[in-house]
């Protein structure tokens, strides 16, 4: 039985395929228009996956979507009924969206179907899911518990924000929802906005400023806009907030509580721009906190599963873990709106269906290691180079890890193209830059002349699973980038008192650690375990890279400039390569040298393409 | 023709005839916003809608 799961028409459209439970492929429209956050149908990712099955539109049995637009206009309406008059200027945004187009989503998705295969009895075939079941969904099938606790958390879906269920076997019910406005993801995008960072895709960057400053605002928060009750349940103080009613997170009276307006984009960064975003993440981790430990208390659960754009908060996460109320935690690696499609599709089948669930392994989950995208064959790679113009050449399995490791170990900057594309917002190594995470001058030149985006932010760390313990306090797998964890205390270097005294980037500069291009101004990593069984290239590359130097960890950011959604075929990534000061792509067995290639010209700046994200 | 038998349903389920009248002002107030406005631009902040 094949079910098609669709997310689109709000952010980072998507399409998932399973065949009977099983996760075929699932990809982001992003990858393929070269559109960031791309929300229009995923035509192509629908065509993509049907053509990973080896099926035809028509053999699909169901096509589910990730949510309910009818309860969404519910919400809208009454949201704008409790404001009224004061939410005109929205509600003129909003309406004439929804007339027009998304309360007739059934039909549109019938019409964008059609194109597809137009004999096909789509609107028999459709399902619509809720968007927190959706996300939770997408949470608890693919993890490798019979059963746990499932927490989901974003901005908004229909009416939920905060959601917990409770996964057993086939079987998930949700149990108790926070309803909007009061949202933990919706407090944590006004910070972004009031940050001058873009909503809903500017979040990590306030995750990665937190780190430098102080939490001074963290009362101030608790006191005035969030009501947190001991059970992690909240309370947003709407009276600060505008996005109820009008086109900013923010209002005045905000404004005033903070004492300044909110920062421009792209100014410069102050001290205290560092103290918001301090405060704000450990506020956040307060609530998931007293939630996490409020769900152990009630179900008795020693699992647990998150979802939802909040579950990207790997600092929040890293904490949750350590705090020790589940034994084991699993975390969606698509945890926003796109993993949404692979949740609709997932909970049709377990429970619209009722299909038996059976989880394989309790070391594996049943994400394959989240690459579940495009896969191009060394010969098709070849023939794409060639007419690309690229001057390559081709190694063997053995050769290409030893020259790459040899590459790395010299300081390159390396474009690593293997396997399967990554489904979510993280490069796990199968699109992946890759540099030396022992060079201190790794961060700024990968931040600057590779990514061209701001400096403060750090880099994640791949690292073999086997050495995790050398480097790292985690104790467990961490496949997707989604926990952070501090370097361990002998691989510290210890900051002198007039290197504690500096502040932001220069702070940053300072070598923290034997690893310092991946590790954070508070010793923390967002650390990617890597395992031979879901990723035995890029495993045998790390190992390669150990035997040379002794350091079983890389650098590992995505293949994508600023802007950029994260390259998808050979010639995304010989653009990106070629644009970039990269100094070498391996796409395949294909190793790429930046000096050989034939000059690169391009009638309009590039640049141009991306707007900032 | 479905998608009012939806709504219908929708009321039904969720008992929330009291919206009905409100509903038709805030679309018929809608349906004036549509014409009067050349396209309908998706605003640039969350998905709240």
């Amino acid at each position: 039985m094949y079910i098609l799961g669709i997310s689109a028409f709000y952010h980072d459209s998507a399409a998932a395929l399973i065949c009977d439970g099983v996760i075929v492929a699932a990809a982001q429209e992003e990858r393929f228009t070269r559109k960031k956050h791309d929300a229009g149908f995923p035509h192509q990712a629908l065509d993509y996956c049907l053509s990973q099955a080896g099926i035809g539109p028509s053999q699909l049995d169901q096509v589910v979507f990730y949510e309910k637009p009818i309860l969404k206009f519910e919400r809208l309406l009454e949201n704008y009924l409790a404001f009224a008059p004061r939410g005109f200027s929205s509600f003129k945004m909003a309406i004439p969206v929804w007339l027009r187009e998304k309360l007739f989503l059934k039909d549109l998705l019938c019409k964008c179907l059609k194109k597809h295969d137009p004999g096909c009895p789509w609107s028999e075939r459709l399902l619509f899911g809720e968007h927190h079941l959706s996300h939770a969904a997408s949470a608890f099938y693919p993890s490798p518990f019979e059963e746990a606790a499932v927490l989901t958390m974003d901005g908004v879906g229909e009416w939920t924000t905060t959601s917990l269920a409770v996964g057993r076997g086939n079987r998930l019910e949700i149990l108790k929802e926070i309803h909007f406005p009061h949202s933990l993801g919706l407090l944590y995008s006004a910070f972004t906005y009031y940050a001058g960072f873009k909503v809903n895709s500017g979040e990590y960057k306030l995750m990665g400023l937190a780190p430098y400053g102080e939490p001074r605002f963290g009362d101030l928060i608790r006191k005035h806009l969030v009501d947190i009750k001991p059970d992690g349940s909240f309370r947003l103080d709407m009276s600060y907030f505008d996005y109820c009613t009008g086109l900013t997170m923010t209002n005045r009276k905000f404004d005033n509580l903070f004492g300044a307006p909110p920062r421009k984009p792209e100014t410069a960064l102050t001290r205290r721009d560092m103290d918001i975003a301090a405060s704000i993440q450990q506020v956040t981790e307060d609530i998931v906190l007293k939630l996490v430990r409020g769900i152990s208390a009630e179900t008795g659960m020693n699992n647990l599963c998150l979802a939802g754009g909040v579950a990207l908060n790997c600092v929040a996460n890293g904490k949750v873990l350590r705090d020790g109320c589940f034994e084991k935690i699993w975390i969606q690696p698509a945890s926003g709106d796109a993993g949404g499609a692979l949740g609709a599709a997932l909970s049709a089948y377990y429970l619209h269906k009722d299909k038996p669930r059976a989880v394989v392994s309790t070391e594996l989950d049943g994400m394959q290691g989240a690459y579940l995208g495009p896969f191009f064959e060394q010969n098709e790679i070849e023939r794409r180079l060639q007419s690309l113009g690229a001057r390559y050449s081709v190694s063997s399995d053995a050769e290409l890890f030893e020259t790459c490791a040899g590459l790395l170990a010299e300081g390159k900057a390396l474009g690593w193209f293997q396997g399967r594309m990554e489904f979510g917002p993280r490069a796990l190594g199968g699109r992946s830059i890759l540099g030396d995470a022992r060079s201190p001058q790794m961060q700024s030149v990968l931040n600057l002349k590779v990514k061209f985006r701001e400096s403060f932010r750090p880099f994640a760390p791949s690292i073999l699973r086997e050495d995790l313990h050398d480097w790292f306090g985690l104790e467990c797998d961490s496949p997707y980038m989604l926990l952070v964890a501090d370097v361990v205390e002998k691989r510290r270097i210890p900051m002198d008192g007039q290197q504690q005294a500096l502040f932001g980037i220069e702070k940053l500069n300072i070598p923290r650690s034997d690893i310092p291009a991946v590790t954070h101004v508070d010793y923390s990593a967002r650390i990617q375990t890597v395992h031979a069984s879901t990723n035995p290239r890029y495993h045998a590359l790390l190992t390669a890279f150990k035997a040379r130097t002794g350091c079983p960890v890389l650098v590992n950011t995505s293949f994508n400039v600023r802007g950029e959604p994260i390259v998808c075929t050979p010639e995304d990534a010989y653009r990106c390569f070629m644009r970039t000061g990269l100094d070498f792509l391996v796409i395949g067995n294909a190793v790429l040298r930046k000096e050989e290639q034939p000059l690169w010209r391009e009638a309009d700046d590039w640049r141009e393409q991306f707007a900032l994200d | 023709m479905d998608l009012l038998k939806e709504f219908w349903l929708f009321l039904r389920e969720r008992k929330k005839f009291w919206l009905l009248p409100i509903i038709i002002t805030m679309l018929l107030l809608g349906l004036i916003l549509v014409f009067a406005q050349g396209t309908a631009v998706a605003p640039f902040i969350y998905t709240l809608f």
